[in-house]
């Protein structure tokens, strides 16, 4: 699988992006599987590298796939850049290309997963999101593609620590007495089905805070795994519907309480750059989004009881490094009455989590996770409760906390829960 | 079995941990490049973690004549750790298990893929610090700035990365292991082989531990940022400090152009209207730095400041050096390469360099900023272009070329920090006449006597020129 540089291979890669890079090596240090796994191969400069090598067909696909698989997508590079290189853009463009060369083999496991994901019915009928992560669907499609062989072991070490499942149909309007706000509530996917509790707090507390709340029934999957996944298409699809959905109403925001999805909404224009009928459209739409702790941060909520715990706060990369939301949870998180907050060292260095990085690259993401508990070890104070904004994160802490035998000294919850606590917010 | 396959082999015996050798295509192009231009492909990547493995490395090396290449992180502006002749490159970028800070002595001990910055940060916990902190220091391995012999901006106050040494364990190209120098200040016992490894670019010997000396943590700092309308005026301003027995510890600056791509950038209310803008960080005692502050203001103004901002908190003092941060950013917004260079003037001559660099700019019709460590003459010269432009690029070659012309001319050099590596070889002769390189090839064809440690560098092959693209 040699490719000459054809026009199409320089044009399908971000090629023209890579040239941006000076190599001055400054994103090194941020790099959780540079840190990791030691070699500049697995760094963002290495990748930056390999993709323009690959592009001017110095390297195969095949060489290049590796290093892009295992590149977690938490960004911290584009944060410390000195040049403002967009490796976001590089690495979903080598991503793209990957997957359209991947065998069929491969890629009928990946669909089963994505399909799932963006057939709301399929997602409800296999038992919701959580059956992506248990024995029965997941694991028959895998041996059936033969695809994952170990995955039997990497989901038993994730059963233990899933949380137990209890969903409600949604209403479709919460009135605020007072409002502030009209806002759209984006429940997705996997939140929706194994974080069910966290989505109604959180409409509870917009509501609380002086918002009305919209769940309209049209809303779909952002499009997030798929597009990390290099299946663009399918979240060009997804992109559109959630636009075409949500500006049917007149909305201040549209909220979510998922950095994850949050980060993905909020690059729809980036996402739609290239389709003059939906640029625009998409940019207005990405410019409502924001994650819950910034109405939250802002507007004034009904604390009624102090939470005297110490509370530490993993963030979430994409909430970080792509949201830029950076001082709307921390400032939230210090309202809440009686915590005392304590710094995690190295706090925005990624948990290892990453979408389904840490189900396809189970042993690098153990590592990563195993070098974040080190630094919930090293912190002023032991934290006893460890505040999260993501699913993925949540669960990758939990399992985390779990390896390190701390599961009754620690707890993890998502911020969303920790506010409503304080607000005596039942889910 | 060919001879590569062979060495290769005998390179497994040396190193136990396969993990730590690397001959994959996708891991060789990784270490085909540092911040600089080129790739080159090596035939193998080793990760050494002990001096014997080192040693017994450049004894293979020696047996079999295979060029290894030490390298640190890769952040090198001038070529140091390419592999330009294939071969090995030894990444010390893992050997980095000791770090020992010896408060009594004022001394840290060091293995070589130390952090610099790391350094600092023990040594403020002793409350010492490590002075050399050159902008990378965040990145860049302290054998690599060892090698390169680093600077930074308080080199002006503190001098720069050799004058840190106290001594240094190397293995010699031929594989053997000597110590050099110690662990005292005073220490006169035969020729300095400290001085002549450090800032030898990776060609007389590979570092394995270096002993550096610390300096007392100052207790306060002062920052100040004075505007000009005229270049001959900020320059003599910076003398007229240094002149009233003040000595910064940082001395910045910024022309017209740099302050113009900072506000276009992220606008911090600079005027854009005045030619060059300079940055003081002043440190010591805090009564001390207190009047001194007051001092550097007032001969400001009275060199023709048209403007002076004296930061009251240290949230204003960031502020101030925002400014100075974004530069790097700012000015790469329209076209990628950057060329950064060092040429380095005395600090009398910093008006007569700006103004060749003006001439330099209009005759070859480029993008060209300055900034830097003006207070010790260290000008960067950056010049802005886009590498796959070849016509632009042979503009900014003759460019570059020029500027080093007018930096030796002015009795200054052709690199203050940066190194000479590959690129700037080509003009080593003319600063240093042909008995001087001549004197220069004698010392490193006795250390190496089969051009196997750091080939290509330093010394021009025949014929060699400036090249600034990638092929």
């Amino acid at each position: 699988m040699v490719q000459q540089l054809t026009e199409r291979s320089a044009l399908s890669f971000a090629y023209a992006e890579t040239f941006d890079c000076v190599q001055c090596g400054y994103c090194l240090p941020a790099c959780p599987t540079y840190v990791t796994m030691k070699k500049e191969t697995q760094s963002p400069r290495g990748r930056i590298n390999l993709v323009k090598m690959a592009a001017e067909g110095k390297i195969t696909y095949d060489e290049l796939e590796g290093p892009i698989n295992l590149c977690l997508g938490c960004r911290a590079c584009e944060v410390v850049c000195p040049s403002g290189v967009q490796y976001g853009k590089i690495l979903e463009s080598a991503k793209e290309v990957l997957y359209e060369e991947k065998s069929k083999r491969a890629k009928l496991f990946q669909e089963f997963v994505f399909g799932s994901l963006s057939n709301k019915t399929a997602l409800k009928t296999a038992g919701a999101g959580l059956s992506l992560y248990q024995k029965s669907g997941l694991q028959k499609a895998a041996q059936k593609t033969g695809a994952v062989k170990i995955l039997p072991e990497r989901l038993r070490s994730f059963e233990k620590i899933l949380p137990q499942r209890k969903r409600n149909k949604w209403e479709h309007f919460y009135p605020a007495q007072k409002p502030v706000y009209r806002v759209g509530f984006f429940v997705g996917c996997v939140m929706d089905a194994m974080f069910h509790s966290i989505n109604t707090k959180s409409i509870k507390l917009l509501q609380a805070a002086g918002c009305d709340v919209a769940v309209i029934p049209e809303q779909t999957c952002c499009g997030a795994l798929q597009s990390h996944a290099g299946a663009k298409d399918i979240a060009k699809k997804l992109a559109k519907e959630n636009i075409a959905a949500f500006e049917k109403y007149d909305f201040d925001f549209i909220v979510n309480s998922i950095g994850g999805c949050g980060a993905m909404l909020v690059e729809y224009g980036r996402l739609l750059e290239d389709d003059p009928d939906w640029k625009e459209r998409a940019q207005a739409f990405a410019d409502k989004n924001v994650d819950i702790s910034v109405l939250l941060s802002e507007l004034e909520l009904p604390f009624t009881r102090e939470v005297n715990k110490t509370v530490t706060y993993q963030p979430s990369c994409h909430m970080t490094n792509v949201q830029r939301c950076i001082n709307e949870p921390l400032t939230l998180l210090q309202s809440v009455p009686g915590i005392t907050y304590v710094e995690l060292p190295m706090k925005n260095m990624c948990c290892g989590s990453a979408g389904i990085y840490n189900l396809v690259n189970y042993e690098a993401s153990m590592e990563i996770l195993d070098e974040k508990m080190h630094h919930v070890q090293a912190a002023a104070r032991k934290p006893e409760i460890i505040v999260t904004t993501n699913p993925g994160c949540h669960l990758q802490m939990k399992l985390g906390v779990e390896r390190e035998g701390l599961s009754d000294q620690i707890e993890v919850v998502h911020i969303v829960e920790l506010v409503a606590e304080a607000c005596g917010i039942e889910g | 079995m060919n001879s590569t396959e062979l060495w290769l082999e005998a390179l497994m015996q040396i190193i136990p941990d396969e993990t730590r050798i690397f001959t994959d295509r996708a891991d060789l192009y990784s270490y085909s490049y540092d911040a600089s231009f080129g790739t080159y492909l090596p035939e193998a990547v080793v990760q050494p973690k002990a001096t014997e493995e080192v040693s017994n490395i450049m004894k293979l090396a020696n047996q079999y004549e295979i060029p290894v290449y030490p390298r640190g992180q890769g952040t090198s502006l001038s070529g140091g750790p390419l592999p330009v002749k294939g071969g090995i490159v030894l990444d010390f970028s893992q050997w980095n298990d000791k770090l020992e800070i010896y408060p009594e002595d004022m001394m840290a001990i060091v293995a070589p893929g130390v952090l610099t910055a790391d350094i600092n940060n023990a040594a403020l916990k002793e409350g010492l610090i490590y002075p050399p902190d050159p902008s990378s220091s965040n990145v860049s391995t302290i054998a690599g700035n060892l090698a390169e012999n680093s600077g930074g901006p308080r080199g002006l106050k503190y001098g720069v990365t050799k004058d840190y040494v106290l001594g240094l364990e190397v293995v010699t190209p031929e594989g053997e292991v000597i110590r050099t120098g110690g662990r005292t200040v005073k220490n006169v016992t035969g020729y300095d082989l400290t001085k002549l490894i450090v800032g030898s670019e990776g060609t007389l010997g590979i570092i394995t531990e270096a002993i550096l000396k610390l300096h007392p943590k100052p207790e306060a700092t002062a920052t100040l940022m004075a505007l000009f309308a005229d270049l001959v005026a900020a320059g003599q301003a910076i003398s007229n400090i240094l002149r009233a027995g003040i000595i910064p510890a940082k001395l910045e600056m910024m022309d017209k152009a740099c302050i113009e791509a900072v506000e276009a950038y992220e606008p911090q209310g600079l005027p854009t209207d005045v030619e060059a803008l300079i940055l003081i960080e002043l440190d010591g005692h805090p009564q001390a730095i207190h009047d001194e502050i007051l001092k550097v203001e007032d001969v400001c103004r009275e060199t023709g400041a048209t403007e002076v901002i004296r930061a009251k908190t240290e949230e204003e003092a960031a502020q101030l050096w925002r400014a100075r941060k974004l530069v790097s950013p700012a000015i790469v917004r329209h076209k990628p390469t950057k060329i950064s260079e060092d040429a380095t003037v005395p600090r009398s001559k910093i008006p007569h360099m700006f103004q060749r660099l003006k001439e330099i700019r209009k005759k070859y019709d480029i993008d060209l900023v300055v900034f830097g460590h003006a207070g010790d003459g260290n000008l960067h010269p950056n010049i802005i272009a886009d590498k796959r432009d070849k016509e632009e690029m042979r503009r900014v070659e003759q460019a570059v070329g020029e500027i080093f012309e007018a930096a030796v001319e002015l009795g200054g050099t052709l690199s203050g920090e940066h190194g000479i590596g590959t690129l700037k070889a080509p003009f080593m002769e003319m600063e240093l006449g042909a008995a001087g390189v001549e004197m220069m090839k004698r010392i490193k064809q006795s250390w190496d006597p089969k051009n196997i440690l750091n080939p290509g560098k330093i010394f021009p092959e025949p014929g060699q020129r400036l090249v600034l693209t990638d092929d």
